[in-house]
Parts: C-alpha cells; structure tokens; sequence
C-alpha cells in the first residue's frame, strides 16, 4: 500500500488552487470537472510531480465548517509540508502577504512555522534539522 | 485558583517558561513546544485544563486573533508575590 493522494477542504478550489500554486509553489497535476463549479482538482510539488497528491476538496459537507473551525481555534494545521529551510520559506511567503499564525520556532529537531491559507486552513511548514 | 498553587505543578511551569519565550502561542504551538522541547507528553486536553488554571489565577490570558485562540503569559499576580515579601527591595 502506499499513500499517494491526501487532501485538504478548500472554500473556493479556483482561488485554493492559485493560492497552492502561485503562491505555495506547488505545480497542478489534475483538474476534472465534477458537475458545476466542482473538480477533482489536485497539485503536486515540482520537486517531485510524481510524489503525493494533495487533493484540493470542497468543503461544502454539513460537517467541515464546525470541524475546521475547531481545529483552527486551536492553532492546529489541516496539512504539514516539507521545507529545506523554514525561515527561508517563512521570508519568501511574508513578502508575497502570507499571513503566518505561529513564525518559524526551533522545537528539538524540527524548525516549524504555520500560515493561513485563505482557503479556511492552517498549513504547518516543517524543516528537520539533521541530528548529530 | 490562587497563583501560589497554579504554579506548583511543573507541566503550568513549563507553560509559563514557554509563553514567555514567545506569546501569542495557540494550544497546538504550545504543545509542540512541551512535547519536543519538555518531553512532556500530556495530551491536549489536559494542556488546555492547566491553560484554563493558569487564567484562573490571572497568569495566562488569551485574544482571538482571526479565528484562533492566543495565550499570553501575565506576570501581575507574581509581582505582588514579590512585593509581599519585598523582594527587590532588601540586598
């Protein structure tokens, strides 16, 4: 078995999509049209277009608003995402008007920030330092 | 609960020792933070237990910026700790 698509709930896949690609970095893999105003819509990072998927899902059901609310209000992120260096990253996404709820913080083996990504999530980014 | 026993617990300690590093922390940050920098491996319902006793004594407060919650340590109640024994004023 192997993991190849995970996904996240997005408020207006059009706007998640630009936000994932222009903004994040991430390349679109797939787009099909699933009726009106819906896609199986996925992207992929250009360092490794046949990696993981993440699907960018609607989150029209009942049940994601209370959820994503929930878990927002505790800060926690919907997604982590692989990064070489995390104040470098945290940088880049500040001048583009990225707004960060918790900036790049060293917690043991891992440097950690996490941002908003418009579309009703938190995005952890990660850099995993080398351990002697 | 007063101050004096919200503090005698050691996770609240560390709660304390990490908000002051940096405030403004949702519970998810602060628990990264005791996990990986503490070892403390609490679950996050009994952080947000010791949170809600750290506001009771007046040493967390917490604003909602956006929709998330943010912690703040508060040093007021252990200042009028040091001022009852008049601690700073004595060599």
């Amino acid at each position: 078995m192997r993991i190849n698509i995970t996904g996240v709930f997005v408020d207006d896949q059009q706007k998640a999509l630009r936000f994932y690609t222009e903004v994040l970095g991430f390349e679109k893999k797939v787009e099909i049209p699933f009726g009106e105003d819906v896609w199986w819509l996925t992207v992929v990072s250009p360092s490794e277009p046949d990696g993981t998927e993440l699907l960018l899902e609607p989150s029209t059901h009942p049940a994601v608003g209370p959820f994503r609310a929930a878990l927002v209000e505790d800060g926690i992120p919907a997604a982590s995402f692989a990064v070489d260096d995390a104040q470098a990253e945290y940088e880049r996404l500040v001048a583009k008007g990225v707004r960060f709820v918790q900036a790049p913080a060293e917690m043991g083996p891992v440097v950690v920030a996490v941002l908003d990504d418009t579309c009703g999530n938190l995005i952890q980014i990660c850099e995993q330092r080398a351990t002697e | 609960m007063d101050a004096y026993r919200a503090i005698a617990d050691p996770t609240r300690r560390a709660i304390l020792d990490e908000l002051v590093d940096r405030g403004g922390q949702s519970l998810f940050e602060l628990c990264s933070r005791l996990t990986l920098k503490h070892g403390i491996t609490s679950t996050r319902q009994a952080i947000s237990q010791h949170l809600e006793v750290l506001e009771e004594a007046g040493l967390v407060r917490w604003k909602r910026e956006g929709r998330s919650k943010l912690h703040w340590f508060v040093g007021k109640p252990l200042k009028a700790i040091a001022k009852r024994w008049r601690i700073g004023e004595q060599a």
